[in-house]
């Protein structure tokens, strides 16, 4: 009966990056960061210490001039869904306190309830999870941009992408306040989304066949929502983690760095 | 000044000279205290770790205390389940090294959580899915079983003993100590397993990875397989320093034999049982995910984890050591004896070292490198602090606790004649009084 009334239908929140098309101009990360509040240090020059939830990566193919080739590859949480929700870091988790929410596929982190053991850093092979080593301190003022929908974390805690949930929340009590009981494709969008200039970044229900980003890499979920389009992949899709990140590229060398092959084999 | 306290028929060094040993030990259990209040207070900010090193030296120091502490375990198991009743003699000291191994894991634990005061988490919003979570569970009611199994030592002080209601519980407990032994025997398999599990189970990190048995990765298995087998070691290792340093045996060679001999015949079927795994990791589970065997193993700028760590763990010691403890000649050729002890020791510290950061020291993505670690001061001030709090509670333990049951009677004491007899009585007396007290738990 709900289904027919289309309540309640599963979604699989996800994101696709089209990597020809990112600069790597790097305003996924401040948008994420402002949006999110997430916090940062007068020296933020050693990256592994850094708490940011989008990181874009480089890297190149290896060759001299003038075969050189740069791609820029921005890395939010994967939202890993593993077999049957249990991604690398959910499973882990000792203390319950990240969890996959089968109703939208997101991953979520529950920053009352971890306890800093940093399982979940160690599991997850994306480097998606950052741990709060410093306490968080805000220029003098700034505290007064805060999103005020966004909790701020505390020391001793890991954080990660939320997919900007608080967005889908708010986007929900839109509807629900005007009787509907689905929302619109562009109304829940990441802020990284909505920041990238080049319009590297979509975002919408891998479930759905009218959002763009099943149309664009056209997810099989017998397979573990392995792409069908021969030029999308998803990162480390060897070790069945299942994520729901995917990356479009029209490059050979760039598709094949996003995973680990032995020598000689194909692809 | 304190003789009232030392058992009977045992000599001890003199109360100032205990004390300024005591003293030197503790002026490094104070340097370990104030990096611990640093890291409490200020947070884990004082560590090298980072987001590539969620977990760096204490995980490797908490695994390792807990498979150097599985001879209290093992020998339990051995002296009550199994019924090897000459392990008597030294399953006092393998209690009280496991006491010591299981408390300072717990401290580290403390230690190593970014919001220490929610570590009850871990047991209030327990996810059964997590390896970390029976551990948790596990190693909490193996120290209560360890406190259970010490306890009794204590109760067996001079002084404490001529309180009536102390000396009857001490003798109630030595009857029923089977019952925790198999208890604490029961808890360890599982705990030390799932230490193993913990890196076994991420299969997002290949290096750790293994195939499973029901829930159960292989990791899980040579992790109890090689606790019991190492543990023992170092319990003979502890006992062989002590004895050096006390500069008299204390332990009859037939008991450290026995002990040495199971040792090592665990340590050749562990090893058989690693040679398999590596073999099987390196040929089909890595491939899998795209990796061979000698992309783990890089000596290259940025890593110096390089094959030489495998032959070491595997060959050096592992193999080495078992080689020589299941045979007659070496264990009973005091040098191989200790070479042995010392390698198996190593190495099953250096299989936790792998497991733990080696795991993450290996890039996944393909564009990222090696991770590099070092850790800082008070990561290093804070591992040692258990060593020195564990040197500290085997020299009170010893001198005032009649830890090693054989010592009266290996080391007479050597003084006037009529003294002599006294003593050599009272000696006899407590032999005869301990034997009569162990006599229902040897039935």
């Amino acid at each position: 009966m709900k289904e027919a009334q289309g309540h309640n239908k599963t979604k699989k929140f996800g994101m696709v990056i089209d990597l020809d098309k990112c600069t790597g101009c790097g305003a996924c990360m401040v948008a994420c960061m402002a949006e999110n509040n997430v916090s940062f240090r007068e020296d933020e020059s050693d990256k592994q210490l850094s708490t940011a939830w989008m990181r874009v990566y480089k890297m190149t193919n290896g060759k001299p001039f003038p075969d050189a080739d740069v791609c820029y590859i921005p890395r939010p949480c994967m939202h890993c869904e593993g077999h049957g929700g249990h991604s690398p870091c959910v499973s882990v988790c000792p203390a319950t306190a990240t969890d996959y929410d089968n109703n939208t596929g997101i991953v979520s982190q529950i920053y009352t309830r971890c306890f800093g053991c940093r399982y979940c850093l160690a599991a997850c092979p994306y480097h998606a999870r950052v741990f709060n080593w410093w306490d968080p301190v805000w220029p003098a003022d700034m505290e007064k941009m805060l999103n005020p929908d966004v909790s701020v974390r505390m020391r001793g805690v890991v954080e990660k992408c939320s997919f900007c949930y608080h967005r889908y929340q708010r986007a929900m009590e839109k509807a629900h306040y005007e009787e509907r009981h689905e929302i619109e494709e562009d109304e829940y969008q990441t802020s990284c989304t909505q920041a990238c200039p080049a319009g590297a970044i979509t975002f919408g229900d891998l479930n759905n066949p009218d959002h763009t980003v099943n149309q664009l890499v056209k997810p099989d979920n017998r397979h573990g929502g392995r792409p069908k389009n021969p030029q999308a992949f998803r990162l480390l899709e060897r070790l069945g983690t299942n994520p729901k990140v995917y990356y479009l590229s029209s490059r050979e060398w760039v598709i094949r760095a996003g995973d680990n092959y032995v020598k000689n084999e194909n692809h | 000044m304190d003789s009232a306290l030392i058992p009977k028929g045992v000599k001890r060094c003199p109360l100032p000279q205990f004390g300024a040993a005591l003293m030197i030990v503790s002026a490094v259990l104070l340097w370990g205290v104030f990096a611990m209040l640093l890291v409490w207070f200020k947070g884990l900010n004082q560590t090298n770790m980072n987001n590539a090193y969620g977990f760096a030296l204490w995980i490797w120091a908490d695994l390792g205390v807990i498979a150097l502490g599985g001879g209290a375990f093992f020998t339990g198991f051995l002296k009550y389940i199994v019924g090897k009743d000459e392990l008597k003699n030294i399953i006092n000291f393998a209690v009280l090294i496991g006491f010591i191994c299981y408390s300072s894991a717990l401290l580290i634990l403390a230690i190593d959580i970014g919001q220490p005061l929610r570590g009850w988490f871990i047991f209030w919003h327990a996810n059964v899915h997590s390896m970390l979570t029976e551990v948790a569970f596990c190693l909490s009611c193996y120290f209560g079983v360890l406190c259970i199994e010490y306890l009794p030592l204590v109760l067996e002080n001079r002084q404490i003993d001529k309180v009536p209601f102390f000396h009857n519980l001490s003798h109630n407990m030595h009857e029923v100590m089977a019952v925790f032994a198999a208890t604490g025997a029961f808890l360890s398999f599982f705990h030390q397993g799932s230490l193993g599990g913990v890196a076994g189970v991420m299969f997002g990190r290949p290096f750790g990875f293994r195939e499973h048995i029901l829930i159960w990765p292989y990791s899980f298995f040579l992790f109890t397989w090689s606790a019991a087998a190492c543990g023992p070691c170092f319990t003979i290792f502890a006992t062989k320093l002590t004895e050096k340093i006390a500069g008299k045996k204390l332990v009859k060679d037939n008991v450290i034999e026995l002990l040495a001999k199971i040792s090592g015949w665990m340590l050749f079927t562990y090893i058989i049982a690693k040679i398999i795994d590596t073999i099987y990791w390196a040929n089909v589970t890595a491939p899998a995910m795209g990796f061979t065997l000698m992309d783990f193993y890089i000596s290259s700028p940025g890593s110096f984890y390089g094959i030489w760590i495998l032959i070491l763990e595997v060959g050096v010691c592992g193999l080495v050591p078992a080689l020589i403890l299941i045979t007659d000649k070496g264990r009973k050729t005091p040098a191989l004896l200790w070479t042995a002890i010392i390698l198996a020791s190593i190495g099953v510290l250096l299989n936790r070292w792998v497991m733990v950061l080696q795991v993450l020291a290996v890039p996944v993505l393909t564009f990222e490198t090696w991770n590099m670690y070092f850790p800082s001061w008070q990561e290093i001030a804070t591992t040692i602090l258990p060593i020195a709090y564990g040197i500290i509670l085997v020299m009170i333990s010893y001198r005032y606790m009649p830890i090693f049951p054989q010592e009266a009677e290996l080391n007479p004491i050597e003084e006037p004649e009529t003294a002599v007899t006294q003593d050599t009585e009272a000696g006899e007396e407590a032999k005869q009084a301990q034997e009569a007290e162990l006599a229902p738990a040897k039935g």
